[in-house]
């Protein structure tokens, strides 16, 4: 941690989370879409642990844990739905989906 | 002048007592509970209770009668500075400083009210046994009525604005249950839906202007609020009145609300009787009689005088209806759109502070335009429900009570004296007399009095009257006893009903503000602020009014009554057998002068109507639609469209807290 | 030993406890939904567990009452199992049943014990973790009545549909955990996992019907808007965090005062603000509301509107009206907005509707967006006047989307406004239930929605919010217009022949008994609603 200064890490974090953000909204492929959440949530996890080493307490290290879990919680879930839509629509781009609107 | 000074030392006494235990008073609850209690069951098991229904709705409303009365007996031996009764009924929203409780108001007021409701109510109620006969919906029309009846009831005994609220809302929905009763029929369904909204337009301003009280006095009951209106500060004040104001428009079909009540006219006939002439269109008056001690301190306090907007509101609706309702053919429509003008007339008095003039005509109006209702509807169950006023004449013979009960009411609204329609549009007018500034609102009042006994002799010529323009095959025949019974009852009341406004023979209590039993007994409920300043000989105004209204009955008698034996008055006559062949050219005159004028007039009021006032109702429609179809588009059901705009929301959030702390600090 | 029982942390079980007992439930119907055959001896073996530690505790701990009442519901388990070890369902909706009334049982025994003094002794390690204050107890009343409700309707409507699953039944009871939790977080850690847990368990109960096409497009689009939001709320989580050193709201708030308007501090309530506002739907986070609405099992439509909502304004209450009422000057006027566009653009919205579950969607913006009046009042007026609405909410909500599913499963497909024409002439009864709904939600006077609406606007007339509470009104007038449609097509206009054909709708009894619950209480809460209006009132004055 010594040696490059905190802001930086933030910045990743900040550059990572955007990233993301961007990501969900211009794939198409449901698949990618939510690689792309994944990797809010773990630039999220970068924030909070550095945060954590700034302030010198435990919660940021704590959250982040749990954030690990509820991705994985999610993946299951989210992986469980995306299988099952595929062998229900034939496809895994999100526009297809598009039968319930206006 | 006397007059005033009786209703200065009797005046609203702002002072309410609680209702003592065990007193008729005290069991005022009943007189709503009943009606409902009766509809629930008649809904609940109304097919298989079948016929008995009509007997257990009429019962319902025959209790309420009669306590109504007994309550109103109780309050009359009661002093008079005692006749302000508040009776708690139950805790409704118990919290902190927010106290309302479901409470009622028995008062002068509320127990004129209450009588005019339950009886009228209970008359319509018998003549709709006869008039619904057959109908497969027979039990779920008495359902309604009963609950129509016990809405009315909650508005009337309200004892908070919220109370009364409530029984606004509720009124506003069983009625439009019963207008859209026969709902085979589209237009009924439309016209059901119109009432609906157009009620609910008012309703934002009866709504909002309670929230207004709430903040101003922190309270709802009107035993808090009425001695109190002067703390309201002044604008806030005006503020309350017109959005009341905007609130009574729309009940009682003012202008610029009144387009729903013609069109409401689809609904059975006993129902426009009960709703669209005695009680639910009266709301209007009755809340603004109700809350006169605001009015009256806007009145003093000289801000901006809410009270003359009122007027002019009632005036202005008054003339343009009753121009409209010479030019119908429908006779309900007639009916109808008489209706409106004649609460406008209410609208001018309460408008002017002679709260008592107005409910004065409130309760003779109850009684004559019921009467032509139920008339009506009797002409209609003989003619197999033909509207048509051309397609009727010379059933005198033929409906020998119904022709002579609506010739008493044609002479009571068409205000020939010694008919109780008379004496109160006297009151209506004197009011206007007696006000600085409203000097031209009694000349629309005279014209509209001619106009008014013209139309009204005009629809009594032509359906009863004359040769008959019946098609063949019907053969029309006197409606059965149930329903003439009402007929004959209403026909006494439009009679004697100006008595409990004038003292008999007293001249007096006549041509003047000062009033009869009516007034006296309403002038510790209303807080009167009516001018004192006379502008014109009273007993001279009188009699022009009297030969206005004969000016009226005169002319539809001279075009819509043919002399008979032509033949015999030509050759006595010669040349001016012409002119009065050609009734002295009138057709032609009337013609170019009125009906032209007049048709365009209700072209014009037509086009308004449907684009203006229609169209502001409709255009909120199509205008909610279209702002509706705009939003429809961004959801285009593409989850990623979705995502973006939870981005542009974050954006958007990210941007007010921007702006909003550049310039909060 | 003692060292060891000092090693083991202390955890406020009682506070806990609803949780806890509705979370074993579910882990219990799971056990037993797994067990196949076995199950008698599942239970067997649970209830012997569970009754030995009983009998130990009470041995060794000298505690009777809360042992006893363990070893009762272990052999009430036990016979019900027994009796009905051939019919699974049945064990699981009436296990089900059970473990939410013993929690609303824990509820009220909390409420007394609240009303006296704490439950939560400082000392523990969750301590500052969980809440437990009226505005916890009351959302968790909510959630427990609409779960109830809900497994008798749901249990008419999957049956019907044939996907009638075991796992039914614990997603429910784990995501009204969830709700439960997100209620009483008092820590943004809490936050962030009770929105998880109750999202999860919807996901899934979203496209519970798995060949549905519209299912599963429903709960796939709330799946990836809930995670992508809760990926935003985390991150508004984590700038809170950096910005004050510590996830506890209540420190948390405190630190942000100090810190004033920094750039941080405001990209940090923004950023919880987007997270909330999505799951409570305030436009322009809606998105995903009429289209998930529309798509899910219709029972669950219903739960998910009345408990999602209920829970999230509770955390909204606790963040903002509680950790963040000193900044009010900012985050009032950005709440303000997304109010005003709300109520407008629900009611708006919901006008061109033709699939009535749709429009109950957008009707359940606009409502949001009411609530959101109390929230904006911050004042203990206007958080007991959004409890009390939140409440009648969701029995409406619930009702409402209860007799939709009944008349769905007479038509075997999705329910248009056409479709209700003459309703009345064929099912007099659900007619009127759903009329019933229909006027609360709109507002008119003697039903629970005009009560519900006087709550939040009174409190927003007391803040002085008089601008909202006008737009409110005008709102509630448009949206007058589309109730009215429905209930004009079910009693006025006449059924087309087609539909004239169709045997009316049979209910089950459990249905007709939840439905008769909820349409009671709108029609109770309308008339009489003192009691439960002072309640709601204590609720708000018991916020820690």
């Amino acid at each position: 941690m010594s040696g490059v200064p905190i802001g930086w890490y933030i910045a990743l974090s900040a550059v990572l989370f955007t990233t993301g953000l961007v990501g969900v909204l211009v794939r198409r492929s449901v698949v990618v879409m939510f690689m792309c959440i994944e990797l809010m949530l773990n630039s999220v996890n970068l924030a909070l642990i550095t945060f954590s080493r700034l302030h010198g307490n435990l919660d940021g290290q704590v959250l982040s844990f749990f954030v690990i879990v509820v991705a994985a919680a999610e993946v299951t879930v989210g992986l469980a739905l995306i299988v099952n839509m595929f062998r229900l629509m034939g496809s895994t781009d999100a526009d297809h989906a598009d039968r319930l609107r206006s | 002048m006397i007059g005033l000074l009786a209703t200065a030392e009797g005046g609203f006494s702002g002072e309410y007592v609680q209702a003592a235990a065990g007193t008729a008073i005290d069991f005022a609850w009943l007189i709503p509970v009943v009606p409902a209690v009766s509809a629930a069951v008649l809904l609940l098991f109304g097919r298989r209770i079948g016929k008995v229904s009509a007997a257990i709705a009429i019962t319902a409303v025959g209790f309420s009668a009669t306590l109504s009365t007994a309550v109103f007996l109780q309050l009359a031996a009661a002093p008079e500075d005692a006749r302000n009764v508040v009776l708690v009924v139950a805790e409704w929203l118990p919290i902190g400083s927010f106290q309302v409780d479901w409470a009622l108001l028995v008062d002068p007021l509320s127990g004129v009210m209450l009588l005019l409701v339950t009886w009228v109510g209970l008359l319509i109620h018998i003549y709709s046994l006869g008039y619904m006969d057959g109908d497969d919906l027979y039990t779920r029309f008495f359902a309604y009525l009963n609950l129509f009846v016990a809405s009315m009831l909650v508005l009337v005994l309200g004892g908070s604005l919220l109370v009364l609220f409530v029984g606004w809302e509720l009124v506003g929905l069983s009625s439009y249950l019963l207008i859209g009763f026969w709902f085979s029929e589209r237009a009924n369904a439309t016209a059901a839906k119109k009432a609906f909204i157009v009620n609910r337009v008012g309703d934002v301003g009866f709504m909002i202007a309670m929230f207004l009280v709430f903040s101003a006095l922190g309270s709802l009951s009107f035993a808090d609020v009425l001695p109190r209106v002067d703390e309201i500060a002044a604008g806030t004040a005006v503020a309350i009145g017109v959005l009341l104001l905007i609130g009574a428009t729309g009940k009682s079909a003012q202008i610029p609300l009144f387009v729903w009540l013609p069109d409401a006219m689809a609904g059975p006939t006993p129902v426009s009787a009960l709703i669209h002439a005695a009680t639910m269109v009266t709301a209007g008056v009755y809340l603004i009689a109700r809350m006169s001690p605001l009015y009256a301190a806007i009145h003093d306090a000289a801000l901006f005088d809410v009270g003359l907007l009122v007027a002019w509101v009632g005036a202005l609706t008054a003339l343009l209806t009753a121009l409209i309702a010479c030019a119908q053919n429908d006779l309900k429509k007639i009916l109808a759109y008489s209706t409106i003008s004649q609460l406008g007339y209410m609208f001018v008095a309460v408008g002017l502070g002679l709260q008592a003039a107005a409910i004065f005509h409130l309760l003779t109006h109850g009684f004559f335009k019921a009467l032509l209702f139920l008339a009506a509807g009797s002409v209609m169950h003989a003619l197999h429900e033909e509207t048509d006023v051309w397609k009727m004449g010379g059933l005198r013979r033929a409906m020998p009570v119904t022709f002579a009960t609506s010739a008493v009411g044609t002479l009571a609204i068409a205000g020939v004296p010694f008919f109780a329609g008379f004496y109160s549009k006297e009151k209506v007018l004197v009011a206007a007399l007696e006000t600085p500034g409203a000097e031209l609102i009694w000349v629309i009042g005279a014209v509209v009095a001619a106009l008014t006994a013209f139309y009204m002799s005009r629809w009594f010529f032509l359906i009863f009257l004359g040769d008959s323009r019946v098609p063949e095959g019907i053969h029309p025949h006197e409606s059965p006893p149930s329903m003439t019974l009402p007929l004959v009852v209403l026909a006494v009341g439009s009679v004697l009903g100006g008595f409990i406004g004038v003292r008999p023979l007293s001249y007096a209590t006549f041509w003047s503000l000062e009033g009869g039993f009516l007034f006296d007994w309403l002038a510790p409920a209303v807080q009167s602020f009516v001018g004192e300043e006379l502008f014109f000989n009273e007993l001279l105004a009188g009699l022009i009014v009297i030969a206005m209204s004969a000016l009226g009955i005169a002319t539809a008698y001279v075009l819509y009554l043919r002399p008979t034996d032509i033949v015999a008055v030509r050759e006595r006559l010669g040349w001016l057998y012409q002119a009065m062949f050609r009734k002295f050219y009138v057709d032609e005159l009337y013609e170019r002068t009125i009906a032209e004028p007049g048709e365009l007039m209700a072209e014009g009021m037509a086009v308004f109507d449907e684009r203006g006032i229609d169209g502001v109702v409709n255009g909120l429609g199509t205008g909610t639609r279209d702002l509706a179809q705009i939003g429809r588009r961004a959801q285009t059901g593409l989850v990623r469209s979705y995502a973006l705009a939870v981005l542009f929301g974050t954006l958007l959030i990210s941007a007010l807290f921007l702006g909003g702390t550049l310039l909060g600090r | 030993m003692i060292l060891l029982a000092q090693a083991i942390p202390q955890i406020p079980w009682a506070a806990l406890s609803p949780e806890l007992a509705l979370f074993g439930v579910g882990i219990l119907v799971l056990l037993l939904e797994t067990a196949g055959d076995r199950r008698v001896a599942a239970s067997a073996a649970v209830a012997g567990l569970l009754s030995g530690g009983g009998l130990l505790a009470i041995v060794q701990l000298d505690q009777v009452i809360l042992p006893a009442l363990v070893i009762l519901a272990a052999l009430t388990q036990l016979a019900l199992t027994y009796v009905w070890q051939r019919r699974p369902r049945v064990l699981s909706a009436l296990l089900s049943a059970l473990g939410l009334l013993a929690t609303m049982g824990l509820v009220a025994w909390q409420w007394v014990v609240v009303s006296d003094g704490g439950l939560v002794q400082p000392q523990s390690v969750l301590a500052d973790m969980v809440a437990v204050d009226g505005v916890a107890l009351f959302t968790r009343v909510i959630v427990c009545s609409a779960a109830l409700i809900t497994i008798p309707l749901g249990w008419m409507y999957l049956e019907d549909r044939r996907v009638h699953r075991a796992e039914y039944y614990p997603l429910l009871l784990f995501s009204a955990v969830g709700m439960n939790l997100l209620a009483s977080s008092a820590d943004l850690i809490m936050v962030f996992i009770a929105v998880e847990v109750l999202s999860l368990g919807l996901y899934v109960m979203s496209g519970f019907a798995t060949r549905d096409l519209t299912s599963q497009e429903s709960a796939f689009k709330y799946f990836l808007l809930g995670a992508f939001s809760s990926a935003i709320l985390l991150y508004g989580i984590a700038l809170t965090y950096g910005v004050t050193g510590s996830t506890n709201i209540a420190e948390a708030g405190r630190a942000l005062t100090l810190a004033g308007g920094s750039a941080l501090t405001l990209a940090a309530m923004g950023l919880l603000l987007v997270g909330f506002a999505f799951k409570t739907a305030l436009v322009p986070f809606h998105m995903w509301t009429p289209d998930v609405y529309q798509g899910a099992p219709t029972p669950v439509t219903g739960f998910m509107a009345a408990g999602t909502k209920a829970a999230a304004f509770a955390a909204f209450i606790r963040v903002f009206v509680g950790a963040f009422a000193p900044l009010e000057w900012s985050w009032v006027p950005v709440i303000w907005t997304l109010a005003v566009i709300t109520m407008l653009g629900g009611a708006i919205l919901a006008v061109v509707q033709t699939d009535v579950k749709r429009m109950l969607g957008y009707s359940a913006i606009a409502h949001a967006g009411y609530a959101a009046i109390g929230l904006l009042s911050v004042n203990a007026a206007g958080v007991g006047g959004m409890l009390f609405y939140l409440l009648v909410y969701a029995m409406m909500s619930v009702g409402a989307f209860g007799v939709l599913s009944l008349i769905e499963r007479r038509q075997q497909r999705a329910v248009q406004i056409a479709d209700l024409r003459g309703l009345w002439r064929r099912n007099p009864v659900p007619t009127i239930m759903l009329g019933l709904f229909l006027f609360s939600l709109a507002g008119i006077p003697g039903t629970a929605g005009f009560m519900a609406k006087l709550a939040v606007f009174r409190a927003g007339l007391q803040a002085d919010q008089v601008a909202l509470v006008i737009v409110a009104v005008i709102s509630s007038v448009i949206a007058a217009f589309f109730y009215l449609r429905v209930t004009v097509a079910m009693i006025i206009e006449d059924e087309p022949d087609d539909l004239a054909r169709e045997a009316p709708a049979v209910l089950t009894i459990g249905a007709q008994a939840g439905l008769a619950l909820t349409a009671a209480a709108v029609v109770v809460l309308g008339v009489i609603p003192g009691a439960v209006v002072e309640l709601s009132a204590s609720a708000a004055s018991l916020v820690r």
